[in-house]
């Protein structure tokens, strides 16, 4: 892999709408304790942020939540003048998730994953074949993804965000199973995408090398607090599941 | 629209490939009416008699055997979290795979239904009915299994479950669709049975979607 074929400059594109994310003391509770609570953060457009925290903090729950996919118990998110309250379907559809789960088909090939998922998000083809070239996948393009390595996976899954174009990117350890030069291509990208608007989260425990980029730490603290816990605890009644009001 | 086209062809793709299971319904239903003119007898009376039972019981555990998969597949590698982050409803999304899943299990029936009705001796009058009874019919086998599929997603062998809540949700379309065939049979009019396996289709393609999204929903919590 040269690594002059792994930073080939994608066009980077900026997004009219300039839109912060605001995220407005936010809980969210699991199996009947809180993962975090009154959670407040505001990234503007264009701005990186980590998150940060132990195993267990609640990164991935944050992001779930944020993308909508989880109810909060209580707060709210807010991307630009679109609220996660009020109107799910619009935040959605600003969001480009990358999760533990690559979300590729082994029996289609390579570029067949990435067309497959541009025509589902009713984006333009034409960014498919920068996107496979950018992440090195250009050679292997025609391999069906069964005969790929977990690291080319992942690749194929985060060239996914190029290709669909959405403002708000929602990284969830991005870079498990990638080596050293993919892993740089993953701030590489981070950056463009911040360069051009768009807002990016990541929860990542490696430094990516970001300069500038905000830290979100989670401490899981909201469990350990004792007056927490008893809250927890004393609402036992209330099951989780049935927990934020909206479906 | 083209989004709904790109899922529906991906789905049916992925169900024709190799381990696709998109032959496992088909191949079950062949075998079930092949095996039972030797496990009944081959008096072509008793046959006919029983004909569009079976073919439809058969139908019907036909659709159920690849049911689970329909939503299963895609939770377990992460697809289903991008199809709600998609610009489709979510219920744009069950509607395309439920047609997929019509596509490469209730379709196939069709085709093959009339072969069979022969061999239990259906009289080739009744073989019209017999196919416009399963096409009215199987596409609300379909349709109703997403329910279930969805109420199972997130359950590992979750496929006796699913056949559970499924099963009684298809005994009206199982009634009716096999009284239009024996109606037929017996020189009585088949077409209000069929008028009513059709009801069920229409009631399941609006009610359906919207059942199956709303589970789906809960499970991605």
């Amino acid at each position: 892999m040269t690594p002059g074929g792994l930073f080939a400059k994608c066009p980077v594109r900026g997004y009219r709408a300039r839109m912060d994310l605001e995220i407005d003391s936010l809980s969210c509770r699991r199996g009947g304790r809180w993962v975090f609570q009154d959670l407040l953060f505001r990234a503007d457009a264009g701005e990186a942020v980590l998150l940060r925290g132990p195993n267990g903090a609640g990164k991935s729950t944050l992001l779930r939540v944020i993308a909508g996919m989880l109810p909060p118990v209580v707060g709210n998110v807010r991307l630009g003048d679109i609220s996660l309250g009020s109107d799910r379907a619009s935040l959605q559809e600003q969001i480009g998730y990358a999760g533990h789960h690559d979300a590729v088909k082994p029996a289609l090939t390579v570029r067949q994953n990435l067309e497959l998922w541009a025509g589902i998000f009713g984006a333009d083809g034409a960014t498919i074949d920068p996107a496979l070239e950018r992440f090195g996948l250009a050679r292997f393009w025609d391999r069906p993804v069964a005969q790929c390595s977990a690291g080319q996976r992942r690749r194929l899954g985060l060239a996914r965000l190029p290709v669909i174009e959405r403002p708000l990117w929602l990284l969830d350890e991005p870079t498990v199973s990638l080596d050293a030069d993919a892993t740089a291509l993953v701030a590489e990208l981070i950056r463009d995408h911040c360069a051009g608007g768009g807002i990016v989260m990541a929860a990542t425990h490696i430094d990516l090398g970001l300069e500038g980029a905000r830290v979100l730490q989670l401490s899981g603290e909201a469990v350990s607090d004792p007056a927490t816990t008893a809250t927890a605890a004393g609402t036992g009644a209330d099951d989780a599941f049935l927990d934020g009001d909206w479906t | 629209m083209s989004a709904v086209l790109a899922l529906l062809r991906r789905d049916v793709a992925l169900a024709l490939r190799l381990g696709g299971g998109g032959g496992i319904g088909l191949a079950f239903f062949v075998l079930t009416v092949v095996l039972v003119p030797l496990g009944v007898g081959p008096e072509t009376g008793t046959l006919a008699r029983i004909a569009a039972g079976v073919l439809w019981i058969a139908a019907l555990l036909a659709a159920l055997l690849s049911l689970d998969r329909l939503f299963q597949a895609d939770h377990e590698d992460g697809s289903l979290d991008q199809l709600m982050l998609s610009p489709m409803p979510l219920e744009q999304v069950v509607l395309a795979k439920a047609c997929a899943h019509w596509v490469t299990t209730g379709l196939p029936l069709i085709v093959v239904a009339p072969v069979l009705g022969l061999s239990l001796s259906l009289p080739v009058e009744v073989l019209p009915v017999l196919i416009v009874s399963m096409a009215a019919g199987t596409p609300a086998l379909s349709l109703i299994g997403t329910i279930g599929a969805a109420i199972t997603v997130g359950v590992r062998r979750g496929g006796l479950l699913l056949s559970i809540l499924v099963l009684p949700l298809y005994i009206p379309t199982l009634i009716f669709g096999a009284r239009a065939v024996e109606n037929a049979l017996l020189d009585l009019d088949p077409v209000p049975a069929l008028a009513l396996c059709g009801a069920i289709t229409l009631f399941s393609a609006a009610l359906a979607p919207f059942a199956a999204a709303a589970a789906l929903r809960i499970n991605a919590r």
